[in-house]
């Protein structure tokens, strides 16, 4: 089955597609919310959550309706605009990043061929970091217009952060467009048949996963938050329903992440030895590889201490840029060269 | 004890007690990189380990961390078994001793149709005002008869202060034992 590269359909599949990734989406951060808190418990000795609900299975939803039911507050100093606009930026981009995770193939399904992603972009990637992009804003927004000086200096980190490696990570990824010779995440997908790109793109790989860390605002790299020093940078004076919506971002921006590195390094829906399951099973192969890296993103967080902010801006500019540039100047040779 | 010899200052000698740190040079960058690595590795290898130990929580109301017995928990008054009389006889020893002064008693005299403890006197009314005991057990030591012991409860909270105030009664029934004991060699 060849994958169709910029294949669209119907505006009204495309309206119920849409419905379903979100209702999807929304449906997965709760899972890994839980999952991160019950798995930090046991990598910290302890249970995690587990009074509400049989073995705290419903510790997200009350979470969630606590912090829906709170008091909407706002501090004096506050910019009253910015200050409710910034946490909608933040959650809005991360569904919109999600839209182009590939979770499978075109498939027919009661006579219609339908993509099961949101939308094949031709410029995967680049709107990825569009979206990267403009979520920092959120975060930048968001500490700024909260008049504390906590959360300036948090939006601050961020900015700087989000900087130095955004420029890595899309380095990084300059390989793998390279190799695979196409912009379209389901074209990268397709291209990996025979080999996944993490072991030819091997320190690649690795330039992004770190990147993606520190791109996600979590530990090792969560200066932003930083919740020893800053008190919890950007996001200190939030509550109620906006800082659910930053929670909310949060986790769902580690579920975008592990898409992209699934779909970009580790095969989107495609088996190892040859096996081709029928189109049905891809969700469940990508969903699967997504959460190997969800949980490798909160074994991180178990083990790492944060990073000072020194030693988090020579590791971008000094080490992860050069190695990144090498990398793709490298795949360029060895492409130029074969073909 | 390698090169070089201890600081000298002026009228004194250290002598033996200087300890002498020899650092070797920093890594250079491969090294140190190849270091790094190696420890992050090791580092996810120690939070993985944890993955398959029981957790060491004390799931609280339901496990009880088991008290020693020694513990100084909630006050007990107590009766002579054999008779059923109260061992206090109103001496307020036990109030005099309180540093905390939450101990009151108002002894009455004893008479012979209505005989309440076994000596002269007893106390009318004997009571501790838990909010403001600090579990010293000087009312345990001040105490002639032992008639008054530090017992094992510490699940003492309540709604209203002066609910906490127990008086003879509440310290003379049996308590729930809810409390355990920590065994010989625990």
């Amino acid at each position: 089955m060849i994958a169709v590269v910029g294949y669209y359909e119907p505006v009204w599949i495309q309206i119920l597609k849409s419905i379903v990734i979100f209702a999807v989406g929304l449906q997965l951060v709760p899972v890994v919310l839980l999952a991160e808190r019950k798995l930090l418990g046991r990598f910290q000795s302890r249970y995690g959550p587990n009074r509400v609900g049989p073995f705290g299975a419903l510790q997200p939803l009350a979470d969630i309706l606590k912090l829906l039911t709170k008091e909407q507050f706002r501090p004096s100093t506050s910019i009253g605009f910015l200050f409710t606009i910034a946490p909608i930026i933040s959650i809005v981009t991360a569904v919109m990043a999600l839209a182009i995770i590939p979770f499978g193939n075109v498939q027919n399904i009661l006579g219609t061929d339908v993509g099961l992603y949101g939308i094949d972009v031709s410029i995967g990637p680049l709107y990825l970091f569009a979206m990267s992009g403009i979520a920092f804003y959120g975060i930048m927004l968001g500490g700024w217009s909260s008049g504390s000086k906590y959360s300036f200096l948090g939006a601050m980190r961020g900015a700087a952060q989000l900087i130095s490696y955004e420029v890595s990570q899309g380095l990084a990824l300059v390989g793998v467009i390279i190799t695979a010779q196409t912009l379209s995440l389901t074209g990268i997908v397709e291209a990996q048949k025979g080999m996944w790109y993490f072991i030819p793109q091997v320190v690649g790989f690795l330039i992004f996963l770190v990147a993606s860390f520190a791109e996600t605002n979590r530990a090792p790299f969560d200066l932003t938050e930083a919740d020893a020093e800053l008190v919890g940078g950007y996001n200190t004076e939030f509550g109620g329903g906006r800082f659910a919506s930053y929670y909310f971002a949060e986790y769902l921006n580690v579920i975008v992440v592990s898409g992209i590195v699934t779909t970009v390094f580790l095969g989107g829906w495609l088996l190892p030895f040859g096996i081709e399951p029928p189109g049905w099973v891809d969700p469940f192969v990508v969903l699967g590889k997504m959460a190997l890296f969800t949980f490798l993103f909160i074994w991180v967080r178990a083990t790492l201490p944060r990073l000072r902010y020194d030693q988090l801006m020579s590791f971008g500019w000094k080490v992860l840029l050069p190695l990144a540039t090498l990398n793709a100047l490298v795949t360029a040779i060895v492409v130029t060269v074969t073909h | 004890m390698s090169g070089g010899s201890p600081i000298k200052v002026d009228g004194w000698n250290p002598g033996e007690d200087v300890i002498e740190v020899t650092r070797t040079p920093p890594p250079g960058p491969a090294r140190s990189a190849w270091r790094t690595f190696v420890e992050t590795l090791r580092g996810l290898g120690t939070t993985f380990g944890r993955f398959h130990e029981t957790p060491t929580t004390v799931q609280y109301p339901e496990e009880k961390t088991p008290v020693y017995p020694r513990f100084r928990g909630r006050h007990k008054l107590h009766r002579f078994e054999d008779t059923g009389l109260e061992k206090c006889v109103g001496c307020s020893l036990c109030a005099a001793a309180c540093p905390a002064d939450c101990i009151r008693v108002v002894a009455a005299e004893n008479d012979d149709e209505h005989r309440v403890s076994a000596g002269e006197r007893y106390a009318a009314v004997y009571e501790i005002n838990l909010s403001r005991c600090i579990f010293c057990g000087y009312c345990e030591i001040a105490c002639p008869f032992d008639a008054i012991t530090m017992g094992h409860e510490y699940e003492l909270s309540d709604y209203d202060r002066t609910d906490l105030i127990f008086t003879k009664e509440m310290l003379l029934a049996e308590p729930l034992e809810r409390a355990p004991l920590r065994n010989e060699g625990e």
